[in-house]
């Protein structure tokens, strides 16, 4: 009877126990009341904010400032900025982190690539910036970059140095899982190594590393104080903007307009992870 | 019990210790294209970071090396600004609590949703990706009422970790599910159940030390997350260590101190995750 319990359907199990059975999801009610309180109660002020002008009153017509063709572009630069930048490192951080498991678990090199990791994820801001401005900005120790300043390649370099790291740590757990025995199983079938990656290897590993992949695109949508601290003088991302509209001085509907950018965030990720949500379906197909 | 807990083992190490005919040439070859990509990222890694020690140690004038910047850093809490070892206890009080509270959030539930509820996961996805989604900017606007509240009971910076919290979701998330998705839990929990354990026997002691990885991996990243968030503590106006950092560095005319501060809690971070990882390393063998 209790293993019929875990089946795999989720159908509520028959129990024969002397306790009334409580249904299954009062399990998660602990998790989602602390999400409601500290995030969902904020973001729908924020939402019923956006919606409202500045007296109080509801103003939907707020929401035609997004059809604005400059308002568009800054959408369209954060896709460009945050598509290029979680590419690159989603793929440059699976390749890491396959070189960091095939090594051995304990060792040093792995310990000081995870810790490295850990706080390089989180680096960021005025500091990240300037770093790579003294390294390779026009007046670098390095290099003299003529691209450092060019839009999607300079930042999105930068970008990938705290992505990489980032796509390790949450890719690396994922890899750990892949057995040995697959591979053995594999070869003594005839696979090579292209067919055995192809066909068993990547299929298996691919919803962990779309996983990955979408963190980093929502990880660099709201990256702010980085790219502000690399060109502060013009925007080129939503962040940026909804800091204008927040400091401006010029009129005061202006935080409703930053309460409606950042709805308009909220929605692009929306429409990436229904994306997300159909690949996922598709890799993750014959994995139960 | 044993038994159970090895399931989920990985055994790469196993394999790695007797290498033979076939597989000899495929260690070779994976041993170059390791060593060839530790180099290849260990120099991008460190190339940003040396230049900023380097502009960090830059004299007066240009091309010549001081420890000014650095000196600045201890000198700098005579002028009746808190001292730095209050904000570093703080932020480091901050950082065990978020991480407790995020585990133990997020563990039981997660694998709780796994094996009993199902049809919850995907919201479960979209609620813990969504912090990330809110620039921090945005978020204390709508944090700003709630903080109030939170206020009328404390003061204390500490108060900070109900919204840390919020901020380590995504992360710890990502990681958690890398590492759940990797072991057979389904499997592992009918074994356990059919042994006799309980619901609770089977989260904390069978399905959560086969993941000790992904815990440690979120650990990580909570840890590293409150040691450098800036942004909520500075506009809530709490003091912790990051905000710390940047008063030394407003406060003084030299320019190298902002490298000099940064530099210093990236190594404190490093240091203590390096620390983390080994305690992690061997409560997990015990």
């Amino acid at each position: 009877m209790a293993v019929a319990a875990t089946s795999e359907t989720g159908a509520r199990p028959s129990r024969a126990g002397r306790r009334v059975a409580a249904p299954a999801w009062v399990g998660t009610v602990p998790f989602l009341a602390y999400v409601a309180i500290f995030l969902l109660l904020p973001t729908g002020i924020v939402v019923v904010d956006s919606l409202k002008n500045p007296n109080g009153a509801w103003a939907f017509s707020n929401v035609t400032e997004l059809g604005n063709p400059l308002v568009r572009g800054y959408f369209i630069g954060s896709f460009k900025l945050c598509l290029l930048s979680s590419v690159s490192g989603a793929v440059l951080g699976a390749i890491l982190a396959y070189a960091i498991a095939s090594g051995n678990p304990d060792g040093v090199v792995r310990r000081l690539y995870l810790a490295g990791s850990g706080v390089l994820a989180q680096f960021g801001g005025i500091t990240l910036a300037f770093a790579f401005l003294v390294l390779l900005g026009p007046v670098g120790l390095l290099f003299h970059a003529s691209w450092y300043y060019n839009f999607p390649w300079g930042i999105g370099l930068i970008y990938t140095y705290f992505q990489v790291p980032l796509m390790v740590l949450v890719f690396l757990p994922a890899i750990d899982g892949v057995k040995v025995q697959w591979r053995e199983a594999s070869e003594n079938l005839g696979a090579s190594a292209w067919q055995y990656w192809r066909y068993v290897g990547g299929p298996l590993l691919m919803p962990a590393f779309l996983g990955g992949a979408l963190l980093l695109f929502a990880n660099a949508l709201s990256a702010f104080a980085t790219i502000q601290a690399w060109e502060s003088q013009i925007a080129y991302i939503v962040p940026q903007q909804i800091a204008t509209a927040l400091s401006s001085e010029v009129g005061l509907s202006n935080v409703n307009v930053a309460d409606l950018l950042a709805l308009g965030m909220v929605v692009m990720v929306a429409i990436v992870m229904a994306g997300y949500a159909l690949l996922q379906r598709r890799a993750a197909r014959w994995l139960r | 019990m044993a038994a159970i807990a090895a399931l989920g083992e990985t055994p790469a190490a196993a394999s790695a210790s007797h290498p033979s005919g076939m597989q000899a040439r495929r260690r070779r070859r994976l041993n170059l294209f390791r060593y060839v990509v530790f180099t290849v990222f260990g120099l991008f890694f460190l190339l940003p970071l040396l230049a900023m020690a380097r502009f960090s140690l830059e004299g007066a004038k240009l091309g010549t090396w001081s420890l000014t910047a650095w000196r600045e850093i201890t000198s700098f809490q005579s002028d009746g600004v808190p001292p730095l070892a209050s904000s570093i206890e703080i932020t480091l009080e901050l950082a065990v609590i978020t991480c407790v509270i995020v585990l133990a959030l997020l563990v039981p539930t997660m694998i709780w949703i796994r094996l009993r509820v199902q049809w919850l996961a995907r919201t479960m996805e979209v609620l813990c990706l969504l912090p990330l989604t809110i620039p921090a900017i945005v978020l204390v606007v709508g944090l700003g009422p709630i903080y109030n509240r939170i206020q009328h009971y404390s003061v204390s910076s500490l108060m900070l970790f109900w919204i840390y919290v919020i901020l380590a979701l995504p992360y710890a998330y990502r990681a958690l599910a890398a590492g759940l998705s990797a072991i057979d839990v389904t499997t592992l929990s009918e074994a356990a159940r059919s042994l006799g354990a309980s619901w609770f026997t089977v989260i904390v002691r069978v399905i959560a030390p086969n993941m000790r990885e992904a815990i440690l991996n979120a650990l990580l990243l909570t840890w590293a997350l409150v040691l450098g968030e800036f942004t909520i503590a500075y506009l809530l106006l709490y003091n912790n260590l990051q905000e710390e950092l940047f008063s030394i560095s407003r406060n003084t005319p030299n320019a190298g101190v902002i490298f000099s501060t940064s530099f210093a809690a990236l190594m404190f971070a490093f240091v203590l995750l390096l620390i983390l990882s080994f305690v992690g390393r061997r409560r997990g063998r015990g």
